[in-house]
């Protein structure tokens, strides 16, 4: 099929040398972003600050703190960047958290074993995640209403369920999990760091991630080219529900307890790590490691504040503002296409 | 038209709800062959090739292929069968680079037992030949979202291409471009027959299909009401012909 050359044809009036000054900055972009450099910035700036007002701030043991307190909201927000990269929205995860939890305390505290009781709480995970695919994919129900509603429905379980009250873990090899460390940092860390690796690992380099980006950026067109949206929904929502699950079993694992009214609220933290690490609401563009230093930006950031003596209904104010600059920031940046 | 022919309709009909779109369109078209489909708004043209790629199964009648019968329940299921689709807002992802445009729904993947994952730099590599056999100076991991609308129509022809189709399939392709990228775009098309690809090409542009198509049927009511041979005939009184074949008697009817 060689004679298939037609002189000239959409050489586009670029030359060379205006397409490589257009491809350097984007080389630049896919490696960090603009985004990500400003996070990084922000960290350090960060660190520096909080070091100057807080002598307890840079020690081993405050980092560790600092580690700990990402975990439940980081590994909820790795499925959340999946589901938000293909232009899905989970707000269920947080009663994801607290009803997974609940199943896996009563199962430990049943005699079922910790095995038992954690497969059980993830495959709980899955369940409500593949319910959420489902009626967003096939009866075609904006997320933020099915997720709304599970939100709803899932923490009404936990709650029917457990009558409202606590249910104490008193199994040591659950607890160990919440509490044991391996190499001087805290197995919860570990757990974290594990998964936005192998995620991220992951997203870039198999039809799971390719499919989240084509889907979130052009659904109709991800179909006619042959991707079958219905299934791979399914997975990115599970994937988010299952994790989800996981930090539901920390947080029972760390605070010893399971709580119908855990981790309330939290689904707004958890997207906001997202957002804030430049994953696009729109569908189709982000990064797991964005939301790593989003994440990262804004545990620092809650951690100083505490020991620098800010009273906390500020951490809120401070979270908030940090947020819109950075929506403002990537808008600014960002070449603003047509949406569909 | 001698040759066995490579798709052949017989009498498919569609109806949506209480509307009957087709009403039993017929038609034959050859290995080689570029054949033109005109007809108003609501004649039924998008439905007909939405049911050759596979988004639409016909209410009625069947379709062969190279003699054997066939129905496509998915858009991948015609693309299998060597039927590519560009649609007429050429269905690429902005955000995605043109590679991955190129291969979207059939990324070439490694393989260990039970892993899989993308061989990109295959991807790359196959997609900078096809932009090369096209001519075109595209960069195969720029964003789709960043380039030209003709670099975008191009990216949805490689896609189109890579796969070797026996049919392709065009739904207004030159509505968006300029004049000097419709004569390359159609240059295109003329390439292809030698190389034993079919085209269906949708236009409102009777220029551009009495320029490249061998044949151009007219669709009307949801039937095929004429088909015209362009060869050797006079512009004007083929302009004409199309004309009077879409409208008919029946101006205004049409579903």
């Amino acid at each position: 099929m060689s004679e298939l050359t037609h002189e000239g044809l959409a050489r586009g009036g670029r030359n060379p040398l205006q397409q490589r000054l257009a491809a350097a900055p984007r080389a630049v972009n896919d490696r960090l972003g603009v985004i990500g450099t400003a996070l990084i910035v922000a960290l350090i700036a960060e660190l520096v600050v909080f070091s100057l007002l807080s002598p307890y701030f840079l020690a081993v043991d405050n980092f560790n703190n600092i580690g700990r307190a990402m975990t439940i909201v980081g590994i909820a927000a790795i499925g959340q960047t999946v589901v938000i990269i293909a232009g899905g929205f989970d707000l269920s995860v947080g009663s994801v958290m607290a009803a997974a939890g609940m199943l896996a305390a009563y199962i430990v505290g049943a005699g079922g074993g910790t095995a038992v009781g954690l497969l059980a709480a993830l495959a709980m995970g899955i369940c409500v995640g593949l319910l959420n695919g489902t009626v967003t994919s096939y009866l075609r129900i904006n997320p933020l209403i099915t997720t709304l509603a599970t939100l709803a429905i899932v923490r009404g379980i936990a709650f029917v369920i457990s009558g409202g009250n606590a249910e104490v873990v008193s199994n040591t090899l659950f607890l160990d999990i919440g509490t044991n460390s391996v190499a001087g940092v805290p197995l919860v860390v570990w757990l974290m760091l594990v998964l936005f690796l192998a995620v991220g690992f992951v997203l870039p380099r198999t039809r799971f991630g390719r499919y989240a980006y084509a889907i979130g950026s052009n659904a109709r067109g991800a179909r006619l080219a042959g991707v079958p949206l219905h299934r791979w929904r399914l997975a990115f929502y599970g994937l988010s529900g299952l994790l989800a699950a996981v930090a539901g079993c920390v947080t029972v694992a760390r605070t010893g307890q399971a709580d119908p009214a855990a981790n309330i609220g939290v689904e707004l933290d958890v997207i906001t790590a997202v957002i804030l690490g430049g994953t696009s609401l729109n569908g189709g563009r982000g990064r797991l490691f964005g939301t790593f230093l989003g994440l990262s930006v804004l545990a620092v950031l809650n951690n100083g504040l505490i020991l620098a003596s800010v009273a906390s209904y500020w951490q809120q104010v401070v979270k908030g503002v940090v947020l819109l600059l950075a929506v403002s920031l990537s808008e600014l940046r960002g070449t603003r296409r047509d949406e569909e | 038209m001698s040759a066995t022919p490579l798709l052949q309709l017989h009498g498919i009909t569609k109806r949506f709800g209480q509307t009957d779109v087709l009403r039993g369109v017929d038609l034959t078209i050859s290995p080689r062959e570029a054949v033109g489909l005109i007809g108003d708004n609501g004649a039924g043209k998008s439905t007909l090739v939405k049911i050759l790629s596979g988004v639409y199964a016909p209410t009625g009648g069947t379709i062969e292929l190279a003699g054997a019968p066939v129905r496509f329940p998915s858009p991948l299921a015609a693309r299998s069968a060597g039927i590519e689709m560009i649609y007429q807002d050429l269905a690429v992802c902005d955000d995605l680079d043109a590679a991955a445009n190129v291969f979207l729904g059939r990324e070439p993947r490694h393989r260990v037992g039970p892993a899989r994952w993308l061989d990109r730099r295959r991807m790359r590599a196959d997609a900078a030949r096809i932009f090369e056999r096209l001519g075109a100076s595209i960069a195969v991991d720029q964003e789709v979202g960043s380039m030209s609308g003709g670099e975008r129509q191009l990216v949805a022809v490689a896609r189109a291409l890579e796969f070797s189709p026996q049919l392709l399939l065009m739904d207004e392709p030159t509505a968006a471009l300029s004049n000097a990228k419709i004569h390359m775009l159609l240059g295109i098309v003329q390439r292809l027959k030698q190389e034993d690809v079919a085209v269906l090409l949708i236009s409102h542009r009777f220029t551009d299909l009495i320029q490249v198509c061998d044949r151009i049927l007219a669709l009307r009511d949801g039937r095929i009401a004429a088909s015209i041979s362009p060869r050797g005939r006079d512009v004007a009184e083929l302009m004409a012909e199309m004309q009077e074949a879409l409208t008919g008697e029946t101006l205004g009817a049409s579903a």
